[in-house]
């Protein structure tokens, strides 16, 4: 076999199909011709920073239609002036240094546009362009005529644009600034206090100290000041506490200190604890730019549809300003966007992003067809029965059981843990405050302050964020993105796991049909062809497809039995269809579904249905409860494969049928009433209201930079079989954090130990704390690591 | 009047000059993106070539 790999796009190039332009291979004309683009503007270094990194170009022919409409492009734009437009648009395909390079430089490609600029995280790229040379319209048709299609729905025209949070930027920056120069100037004051020259500018050295870490106590902490304010109000107590207490105590007694010449305080520790919690919430905030967690329809819905007006012309009109009445034009894959009537004579209708239900429903002429299906016929016309507020999907969507609930409250393990630290720093503060008032009233407020100085929980409040932001890292090289953090420690509780069934333990993929058995005639074919129409059993569906087009023959005598299969006479001959007692054999465990058939009495062979359930999966399953996790299947499909699937997974395994959206939501919130901790793995639409439900939502997608419905976490389809994995990992990941609570408790013994006994230095503070923080982060960073490569093997 | 509080005062005059360099980096958003740029970087040179590329009769 000749496995050429296309020049242009990388995939095989089929013989017969190969195309050789320029001593070049290419699988098909449109990436020569993105080839032929791209060398004519000499732009064919694009080829040079990484092997066949482009993409097919796609038929685009009247999608982007819409774009003439002036309201729009108007909505679309970041900036517009006179001769000055700025577009931002999200590309998918973005991927590697080649896509940069090109992208940027469009200009040499099409005249208007005058710059382009790439942000690679985001998958964006920011357009400047003249807009009396060129329009928005062209500039996304050229971007498609190199494969670089911009994927444009309903959420770009609400968007409202939203800067960037530098907030903890700055934070950092500035905590680093005061922490460097304070820890500078404090510096020679750690060795030898009665030096003469020391003696002599010691006031000055201090005061400007004081004065450098000032934007640091009052700028870059003021968020745990906030933040431990609110946990006050709100009657729970956080890790903020204690921080915020021993920041505001350390730098009280620090200018108290200075004030009155008691000693040098202890800003250097204060500006350094400030600077390594900030790192560690800059460390915990790793997020996926370029992926959304909170996608609701609006970001698969088009922006504008067809219309058609009352002369008979077809404008595009936003999504929006449709209304009841109107007449709609509808072109093979385009989402039906409100609810109607079909017009024209037939269509096939995809619901199954809505439902789950994978084979596409058959409508005829003024039945009503729902917003959220696919088209799957050619071109259809429909007529508007409700605006897109109305329709059922957008309703579904604003039942409040829908929204993913924020409000839901999740004690993390630090919260949970400086529940009893904080009462606890108090008490032990107070009682040596006591006990000190009895000894010696003079240091009794100096060991007060030492106590609470020095149980400032920094590395108790750094051991999660380091750990789970850690994790959060392995976890994404995985390719399973989980929204943030907290999502692991939630992981790691779960003991119930429901799949959702078509699209998540199936794949998308169509399934090939082997027929095995005596070779069939093509007037056999036809016959079965014809029995088969009368069918609606999903497997009938599915072979009736998958025959050649035949002529139509009445048939005589159907009969359906249901759960066995069909029969019926055509032509003179008499035809069963169906499972292996139904034609009269003896029923054999298989994994593999097949129909048999049999002609006039004699048995001719079986099509088998190449089963699509993903690699891996029923080791995985049989791994899931083997760790004791209970296994729950809930599709939106017909029970056609409960038998199937019954033998597949292991015994135990619930399998629940039929659910529609909002029963999918309602079985996962039983299980959670029965105290279970649930993680629902989805993907479409359909199971949105469950993922949003569940304790963890996962959803599964076969191009991450695509579809997903709102979630917690997205993993690659391909990675599907490392599901236990994860679990695992996180597991092990609380594991660690535990852990490493118990080593910044110690640590806190050891200091209080110096405070209470009243002999705490600010030099001992200053080698205490940052000696905690540093072993915590470089333990819990070692440990994961190493818990991610052991899990992996187990 | 020592010479110590003339170095102290400019260096923090210098430290405080950094300071400032850093926020008007981020204000700008160098710090939104820290990918792309360091892939940009190297694309200069190849760009220059393909301006002299003999093919290219598409550039203004």
């Amino acid at each position: 076999m000749d496995t050429k790999k296309c020049f242009h796009c990388g995939l095989d190039i089929d013989v017969k199909e190969e195309i050789i332009f320029d001593e070049k291979s290419f699988c098909c004309s449109g990436c020569k011709t993105v080839y032929e683009i791209f060398s004519d503007n000499g732009l064919s270094n694009y080829y040079d920073f990484e092997n066949a990194p482009g993409a097919t170009p796609q038929d685009i022919k009247g999608k982007y239609d819409f774009l003439d409409n002036e309201t729009i492009v108007a909505k679309l734009l970041d900036f517009k002036e006179e001769d000055t437009h700025i577009v931002s648009l999200y590309i998918p395909h973005i991927h590697c240094s080649s896509c940069i390079w090109i992208l940027e430089n469009l200009n040499k490609l099409q005249e208007g546009i005058s710059s382009s600029q790439v942000n690679f995280s985001k998958k964006k790229v920011r357009i400047v362009f003249n807009p009396e040379q060129i329009t928005l319209k062209t500039i996304v048709h050229i971007l498609s005529s190199i494969g670089y299609e911009p994927y444009i729905s309903l959420e770009n025209y609400e968007e409202k644009k939203q800067g960037i949070s530098r907030e903890l930027t700055y934070k950092l920056g500035v905590a680093f600034f005061c922490f460097g120069n304070v820890m500078l100037l404090s510096f020679p004051e750690y060795f030898d206090v009665d030096e003469f020259w020391l003696d002599k500018y010691k006031g000055f050295f201090r005061w400007l100290i004081f004065v450098l870490s000032l934007p640091s106590f009052l700028y870059a902490a003021s968020g745990y000041y906030v933040s431990a304010w609110k946990s006050i109000k709100s009657g729970m107590l956080n890790i903020d506490i204690p921080i915020a207490l021993g920041l505001i105590v350390m730098f009280i007694r620090s200018t108290v200190d200075i004030v009155f010449g008691f000693g040098q305080g202890f800003f250097d520790s204060l500006t350094g604890l400030v600077f390594f919690m900030l790192l560690g919430r800059l460390f915990q905030q790793k997020t996926y730019n370029f992926l959304s967690f909170e996608r609701d329809f609006k970001s698969y819905f088009p922006i504008a549809v067809t219309k058609i007006t009352s002369d008979k012309e077809e404008v595009s009109v936003p999504v929006y300003d449709i209304e009841k009445g109107d007449r709609l034009l509808i072109r093979n894959q385009e989402l039906i966007p409100v609810d109607g009537i079909l017009i024209s004579t037939e269509t096939d209708i995809d619901y199954s992003f809505v439902t789950g239900e994978a084979v596409p429903i058959n409508k005829k002429s003024g039945d009503k067809v729902f917003a959220g299906g696919r088209q799957a016929g050619s071109v259809i016309e429909m007529e508007v029965l409700h605006s897109v507020s109305q329709s059922y999907l957008t309703q579904l969507w604003s039942n409040a059981a829908f929204a993913k609930k924020e409000a839901r409250d999740y004690k993390t393990m630090t919260d949970t843990i400086s529940r009893y630290f904080t009462p606890s720093i108090l008490i032990i503060a107070i009682l040596t405050f006591i006990y000190w008032l009895f000894i010696d009233a003079n240091i009794a407020f100096n060991v007060f302050t030492a106590v609470l100085i020095v149980a400032c929980p920094c590395a108790l409040a750094l051991s999660a964020p380091f750990t789970l932001g850690n994790v959060l890292r392995i976890m994404g090289k995985q390719k399973l993105y989980l929204k943030n953090a907290t999502v692991i420690e939630q992981m790691a509780k779960i003991d119930t796991i429901v799949f959702d069934k078509t699209g998540t333990i199936t794949t998308n993929k169509k399934a090939a049909i082997v027929y095995e058995g005596a070779e069939l005639s093509s007037q056999e074919e036809k016959i079965i062809k014809n029995i088969l129409r009368g069918s609606n059993h999903p497997l009938s569906r599915r072979l009736y497809d998958f025959l050649p087009v035949q002529e139509q023959e009445s048939v005589i005598g159907f009969e359906e039995i249901t759960g066995k299969g069909i029969q019926g006479g055509v032509d003179g001959y008499f035809i069963k269809i169906g499972s292996a007692t139904f034609v009269g054999l003896e029923a054999i465990q298989s994994l593999q579904t097949s129909v048999h058939i049999v002609i006039n009495e004699t048995y001719k062979g079986k099509y088998v249905f190449d089963n699509q359930y993903r690699e891996g999966l029923e080791l995985l399953f049989e791994k899931l409860v083997i760790n004791n996790y209970q296994l729950k299947i809930l599709s939106g499909d017909n029970e056609g494969e409960r038998d199937a699937l019954g033998a597949l997974l292991p015994t135990g395994t619930e399998l629940v049928f039929n659910q529609k959206p909002e029963e999918k939501l309602a079985f996962i919130e039983q299980l959670q009433k029965e105290g279970k901790n649930v993680m629902m793995i989805g993907d479409g639409l359909n199971d949105a209201g469950a993922l949003a439900q569940s304790n963890v939502g996962i959803s599964i997608s076969e191009n991450v930079n695509v579809f997903s419905p709102a979630c917690d976490g997205i993993l690659d389809a391909e990675q599907f079989k490392k599901i236990g994995f994860f679990l695992r990992f996180s597991k092990n990941a609380v594991k660690t954090i535990k852990i490493s609570f118990t080593l910044s408790l110690l640590y806190n013994a050891v200091g209080l130990s110096f405070a209470i006994s009243g002999v705490l230095s600010p030099l001992a503070a200053a080698i205490l704390m940052p000696l905690s923080t540093i072993t915590i982060v470089s333990f819990v960073t070692i440990v994961s690591n190493y818990y991610a490569k052991n899990s992996e093997k187990a | 009047m020592s010479v110590i509080y003339l170095l102290i005062s400019i260096s923090i005059v210098v430290a405080i000059g950094f300071f400032f360099a850093f926020v008007k980096a981020v204000k700008s958003g160098q710090y939104d993106d820290d990918y792309t740029p360091s892939v940009r970087m190297l694309f200069d040179d190849e760009l220059k070539e393909s301006k002299t590329n003999p093919k290219s009769n598409n550039n203004r």
